[in-house]
């Protein structure tokens, strides 16, 4: 069973009457346990179990503008005050620095909303192992499928949040996962693709079969595979893909790229960034949300934020430190993101695909390509070559660039957006990129 | 070194006792001790930003038979916690017997010493250095507009108890130096990043202003950068330089290499041992016994002591790299590459040092035979589709070659190829060979380990370069 509140509020307090203790003015500490439990199956057998059980205790320390912190996953009394006294020694040499200081007292999060973050079923592994069978038994009735591996997580955590200000909260969530990667085979290639599900809930998590399914069908079609030959063409990103430009826009609106000076989007609040049909929304309070939280890593109540409104740039990710650094107040964002989504566009799915004669249906990058202090862009991709609104044949051994200042004013979404994650996105369609094949 | 039980309520003969009676009728197996202290300081926008330092301790017991692993973790090390691991274990391979294989190979030789990076040197000391650099770099041009830079240090010990008591420990040093400089000029911003580092003590690097190399080379790669123009976009001529763009062998042919890929029969190059996979002129190791390098290991996280394994010798497929485990599977042996994250996570084949060795051309002629291609320098990260072989890599530094001679430099660009044909396309391989300086993290299935890489350069006839210049 995961540990108690009354246990990690128990740790949590001899920490912080300890660095008082020892003079530190102000800390702030964090004690979570976390238990989760994997089964892994590989061509319908077993193929790995793996239990973890781990306790985290992160300490930061105060000595009016000198901070410091530990780490350990050590939770005896004795390992605690040898950190501590460490940690507080470390302190006293750091530098001052002015921005450093614990949130303001009224932005933290005063009370707690249920959120139903935390289902308590245990599924034990013998079910997990029922499930990994019949998702393996679907995912294999292909005989072009020649590699199946899949595997069950499901995890149980909890933590205390607890500073010298009097802050003391923390919630139980639970996360549940199942995930399929399929490798299929013919006369010229070998290609793999995935599926996966994950939610709060396990009521919620997908059916095996359609899964296993799904993560098939995903990996046949992108069988013998042609390169294509250099060209501006109007790209489709897939919904796993486009939501990574949500993940690329919020590294660059967050408070320490701003304060820093590193970001693309620096001084363009107020401005005009996307098309003016897009909206950018971060809810931190989706009931089982995938990144709902009540209050963010330092206790700041977090609300939800309009971060994108009729393209303009509204608002960036702020955090205390950083917020002192800009003048601006916490949104309850330190730690990052929540529930980040592009509002859905007017557009179905259909139309989207006819809409030129022949575009690039993008379902996988590799690579890190992201540049957040210029903007470029530029990833290694697989897909699929679609001609009148069709599937057409699968692509890879391709690159596709540009740069996010053009690529967001070029963005269209489709209608199909689904909350699946914590960062979810329609279908998405941006015209006049490069792609580098042949 | 660590007495993992000093502090609990179990003796020696006590856990002896229970990791032999889990693992009795098991194929192999052991109980992994780690204990590990880091520190990580960062001066950033002119502060010392954070300074952290964490301690870690927990166990990691495994027990396999034929293809299932069995692995609990906990980081409470007591009787009950180890017993409970012991049942988890034995519960999921309930039905599956094995013979225990007591044989591991055994080494004296030792690739780095038994320090602690971190007690030697005050912090005072290293926050001087931080605030040197910031100054340095400054004061050096009036484009700087930030500055970044970090320590990052590590000693790990570790023990393996296996069944029948017996018990191989290692201590592991690690550091790591880093710079990111940005500049700005006429209202464009470029970054530029160094490092170093290696398993040693933090003296090395900061003596002798050494600390002023790694500055001077981020800003130079900065200032590059500032004056460069948009890539070309298609497949051309690629000219690679020595040392760290090595990870287009780390990616492009090392991960397809491991051994677990090949047992399941989804590496790309899983039935080509003894095949003809690069050009002649080719050969690449993956080397765990270099002095102090960043991927050198005493011995493995199975408790195998780590060798210089052939991959590909003249360009012929020689060796896969081998943990126990898919060695056993493969009825081989261990190349004494079974590496892990940390005591949270499974064992895995990975790399160590993996390196090209040297041809006899130099890079001159290389450059003088390209028509139209791109020269690469330096890189950010790499990527890798084993299945399909379909690799990329991201440029931080690198040129035009137009008519035989270097020309502008060009923005970062991805560069993609074919894993399984890449090496087919090497013409020319030079008689520079360099190590990198020591900052590869390679990641797998979620896990980090310290890599390094070497290799001289290379001329590769096709590429596709993935920049926006049609």
């Amino acid at each position: 069973m995961v540990k108690d509140q009354e246990f990690l509020i128990s740790k949590a307090s001899y920490c912080l009457d300890l660095a008082k203790k020892m003079g530190a003015t102000d800390a702030s500490v964090t004690v979570g346990h976390s238990i989760s439990e994997t089964v892994n199956f590989r061509n319908k057998s077993l193929e790995a179990s793996d239990r973890s059980d781990g306790l985290a205790l992160n300490i930061e320390t105060y000595l009016g503008k000198r901070r410091s912190s530990i780490s350990s996953s050590n939770l005896l009394d004795e390992n605690i005050k040898t950190l501590i006294e460490k940690c507080f020694e470390t302190t006293k040499i750091t530098p001052e620095d002015e921005f450093n200081s614990l949130p303001d007292k009224n932005l933290l999060a005063k009370q707690i909303s249920n959120l139903n973050l935390y289902d308590e079923t245990r599924f034990e592994n013998d079910k997990k192992i029922k499930y990994l069978k019949d998702l393996e038994e679907s995912a294999s009735s292909d005989n072009q499928i020649i590699n199946t591996e899949s595997s069950f997580t499901e995890n149980k955590s909890n933590f205390i949040l607890a500073n010298s200000e009097g802050f003391c909260d923390g919630y139980k969530t639970s996360s549940f996962a199942a995930s399929c990667v399929t490798v299929a085979k013919d006369e010229n290639s070998m290609e793999r693709d995935y599926e996966f599900s994950s939610k709060r809930h396990l009521s919620d998590i997908k059916q095996a079969t359609d899964l296993g399914n799904k993560a098939a069908k995903q990996t046949i079609r992108k069988l013998s595979p042609k390169k294509i030959g250099s060209d501006k063409i109007s790209i489709i990103f897939d919904k796993r893909i486009s939501k990574g430009m949500l993940s690329a826009f919020a590294s660059a609106i967050s408070a320490s790229a701003i304060a820093r000076g590193t970001s693309f989007l620096k001084d363009k609040i107020d401005q005009q960034v996307f098309a003016n049909s897009i909206n950018v929304i971060d809810k931190p309070d989706i009931i089982k949300g995938m990144g709902s939280q009540n209050f963010d890593s330092e206790g700041v109540n977090s609300n939800t934020l309009q971060l994108i409104e009729d393209g303009i740039l509204k608002n960036y990710f702020v955090d205390t430190y950083n917020g002192k650094k800009l003048n601006l107040k916490s949104n309850g964002r330190s730690g990052g993101t929540t529930n980040l989504y592009f509002e859905k566009g007017k557009i179905s799915y259909e139309d989207l695909m006819k809409k030129n004669s022949r575009s690039l249906y993008i379902t996988e990058t590799i690579g890190h390509g992201s540049n957040i202090v210029t903007g470029d862009y530029s990833v290694g991709a697989t897909g699929f070559l679609v001609e009148d609104g069709e599937f057409k044949y699968p692509v890879n051994e391709i690159t596709i660039a540009g740069n996010f200042k053009d690529m967001f004013k070029n963005i269209i979404l489709a209608n199909d957006l689904e909350f699946e994650y914590s960062i979810n996105s329609p279908t998405m369609m941006i015209e006049g990129m490069t792609v580098a094949g042949k | 070194m660590s007495n993992f039980f000093k502090k609990s309520d179990l003796t020696r003969q006590d856990v002896d006792k229970i990791v032999s009676e889990t693992l009795n009728n098991c194929d192999d197996g052991e109980l992994y001790l780690e204990e590990s202290k880091s520190e990580s300081i960062l001066l950033d926008d002119n502060k010392i930003k954070s300074s952290n330092y964490s301690s870690d301790l927990g166990f990691g017991f495994r027990a396999i038979s034929n293809e299932v692993v069995a692995y609990s973790y906990s980081n409470e090390i007591s009787k009950d916690s180890l017993k409970n691991s012991s049942e988890n274990l034995k519960s999921t391979l309930k039905s599956i017997k094995g013979t225990y294989n007591h044989e591991i190979p055994k080494s004296n030789k030792k690739f780095y010493e038994d320090i602690n990076p971190i007690e030697q040197k005050t912090l005072d000391s290293k926050l001087e250095v931080l605030n040197k650099v910031n100054d340095f770099l400054r004061k050096k041009d009036g484009s700087v507009k930030q500055v970044t830079a970090s320590f990052a240090g590590e000693q790990k010990s570790i023990e393996i108890i296996r069944s029948g008591g017996e018990a191989l420990t290692d201590v592991r040093p690690l550091i790591r130096f880093n710079v990111s400089v940005m500049l700005e000029k006429n209202g464009r911003k470029e970054t530029g990043v160094y490092g170093i580092g290696g398993r040693q003590s933090y003296d090395d690097y900061l003596k002798n202003d050494n600390w002023k190399n790694v500055c001077e080379e981020a800003f130079r790669i900065a200032s590059v950068n500032l004056e460069s123009k948009p890539a070309p976009a298609g497949e051309m001529k690629v000219v690679l330089g020595p040392g760290w763009p090595a990870i287009l062998i780390h990616e492009a042919i090392g991960h397809g290499l491991e051994g677990d890929f090949n047992r399941k029969k989804t590496s790309a190059f899983h039935d080509l041992i003894g095949e003809k996979v690069a050009s002649e002129g080719v050969t690449i190791v993956d080397d765990g016994t270099l002095d102090n390098r960043r991927g050198s290991l005493t011995i493995d996280d199975e408790g195998t002591p780590t060798e210089r394994t052939v991959l590909i010798e003249n360009g012929i497929l020689k060796n896969f790299m081998q943990d126990r485990h898919n060695a056993r599977l493969m009825n081989t042996r261990s190349t004494g590459s079974g590496r892990r994250e940390n005591y949270r996570h499974i064992v895995l084949p990975r790399m160590r040092n993996t390196m090209m060795l040297n041809g006899n051309q130099t890079q001159d002629e290389m450059i003088k035979s390209v028509d139209k291609g791109i020269f690469a320098v330096s890189f950010g990260g790499g990527q890798v589709d084993i299945t399909s072989g379909k690799f990329v890599f991201n440029c931080t530094e690198a040129y035009e070659i137009n008519n035989g001679k270097i020309g502008s430099p060009i923005k970062g660009a991805t560069l993609i190829g074919d894993g399984p044909s890449i090496l087919k396309e090497v013409s020319m391989v030079g008689n520079d060979m360099m190590l990198d300086p020591g900052i590869g993290t390679c990641g797998k299935a979620g896990q980090g380990v310290p890599v390094g890489v070497a290799q001289p350069s290379i001329l590769i006839d096709k590429m596709t370069v993935g920049g926006t210049k049609l």
